[in-house]
C-alpha cells in the first residue's frame, strides 16, 4: 500500500509542483475556452491569445517565487 | 513534409526528457548496484522496464479508440502541465531561487541509505525494490511523455519511442563503461529545452482540441517553441538575484 500512495504522490507531483501555478494554468485555459466560444476571432488571434496567457502565468509565478525567495 | 517537421522536434523531446529521467535512475540503481550487488539491482531495473514496456502497449492501443478532441484535450492539458512545471522549474534553478540537482549527492545519499540496510543473504529484495521503484517512477515520466506526444494524432508514437530508447541506450551504456553516476550531464539545460519543446506541443494540442486552427499547421509548433525560449530566457533575466547580476554584469546596479 505504502508503494501505491508513493506512486500516486509522484503521479500527482508529474504535473502539479505549484498548486497555485497548475491552477492559473487550467484557469486560463477555462477563460480561453469561453472567449474563444463566445467571440469569433482570426486564427491568428486566438493563438497569440492562448500562448499569451499561458506565457505570463509562467513569467508571473516565476517572478512571485524568485521575489519572494530572495527576500528570505 | 508535415510528418517530417514534427518527428524531428518529437523524437527531439522524447530522447531529451527520457536522458533526463535515464541519468536520474541510473544514479539510484548504481548506488544499489555498488552497494548491495547487482544481481539485484539489474533484474529490479529490468522488470520494472518491462513493466512500462506492457503498460505502453496496452495504452497505446486502448488511446486509438478515444476520440482525437478529446484526447488532444486531455492529454494536451496534461502534456501542458507537465512541460510548464519542468520549464518553471528550469527557469528558477537558473535564476538561482532553487538548487540544482545534483548526481553526485543523490548517489552518496542513496548508497549510505542501502549501507543502512545491511547485507541480505542470497536474493536481495530490498536491491531489486529500490531499483525497481526509481526505474518505474522516472519511467513513468518517460512514458506520459511517449503517450502524449502520440496523442496527437499524427503518428508520432515511432519517433517518439525512438528518442526515448536512444536516451535508455546511451545512458545505460555510459553508467556500465563508467560505472559512477553522470554527473556532467548539463541537467538544467536538458530540462530547459524539453520544458519549451513539451510546452510548445501541449499548447498546439490544447488550441487544436478548443477548435483553435493554428497559422501555419504544425509548424506552428516550431513558432511556439521559439515563443516560449524567448518567454524563458527573459524570465531568468527578470528573476536573477540581483547579487548574482551583479555578480555577472558589474556596474548594472
Amino acid at each position: 500500500m505504502n508503494w501505491i500512495e508513493t506512486m500516486g504522490r509522484e503521479l500527482y507531483g508529474l504535473f502539479v509542483d505549484d498548486a497555485g501555478f497548475a491552477i492559473a494554468i487550467l484557469i486560463w485555459l477555462g477563460v480561453f475556452r469561453l472567449l474563444s466560444r463566445s467571440h469569433a476571432m482570426p486564427a491568428w488571434a486566438g493563438a497569440l491569445a492562448l500562448f499569451a496567457g499561458l506565457a505570463a502565468v509562467l513569467c508571473e509565478s516565476v517572478l512571485r517565487f524568485a521575489r519572494s525567495h530572495q527576500r528570505r | 513534409m508535415h510528418w517530417l517537421s514534427t518527428a524531428g522536434p518529437t523524437m527531439l523531446a522524447a530522447f531529451l526528457a527520457s536522458l533526463v529521467e535515464c541519468v536520474e535512475a541510473l544514479t539510484v540503481v548504481l548506488a544499489v548496484g555498488s552497494i548491495r550487488g547487482w544481481n539485484g539491482a539489474l533484474s529490479g531495473a529490468a522488470a520494472a522496464v518491462a513493466v512500462l514496456i506492457a503498460i505502453l502497449s496496452v495504452l497505446g492501443r486502448t488511446l486509438t479508440r478515444v476520440p482525437l478532441h478529446l484526447l488532444q484535450g486531455i492529454v494536451g492539458t496534461l502534456l501542458l502541465l507537465f512541460g510548464l512545471r519542468w520549464l518553471r522549474k528550469a527557469i528558477l534553478r537558473a535564476t538561482g531561487s532553487i538548487a540544482k540537482h545534483d548526481e553526485a549527492s543523490a548517489y552518496e545519499k542513496n548508497a549510505k541509505a542501502m549501507l543502512a540496510l545491511g547485507h541480505a543473504r542470497g536474493w536481495d529484495s530490498v536491491a531489486f525494490g529500490a531499483a525497481f521503484q526509481i526505474t518505474m517512477l522516472e519511467g513513468t515520466e518517460v512514458a506520459f511523455i511517449v503517450i502524449a506526444i502520440d496523442a496527437g494524432g499524427t503518428g508520432m508514437l515511432l519517433p517518439a519511442s525512438v528518442g526515448a530508447v536512444a536516451a535508455l541506450f546511451v545512458v545505460a551504456a555510459l553508467g556500465f563503461a563508467l560505472h559512477r553516476p553522470l554527473t556532467r550531464v548539463p541537467e538544467n539545460a536538458l530540462k530547459f529545452v524539453v520544458g519549451v519543446l513539451l510546452s510548445a506541443f501541449g499548447t498546439y494540442w490544447v488550441g487544436e482540441s478548443m477548435g483553435l486552427r493554428w497559422p501555419g499547421s504544425d509548424l506552428a509548433i516550431a513558432a511556439l517553441v521559439i515563443g516560449y525560449l524567448v518567454v524563458a530566457r527573459l524570465s531568468v533575466a527578470l528573476g536573477r538575484a540581483p547579487s548574482r547580476a551583479a555578480a555577472e554584469f558589474p556596474g548594472t546596479r
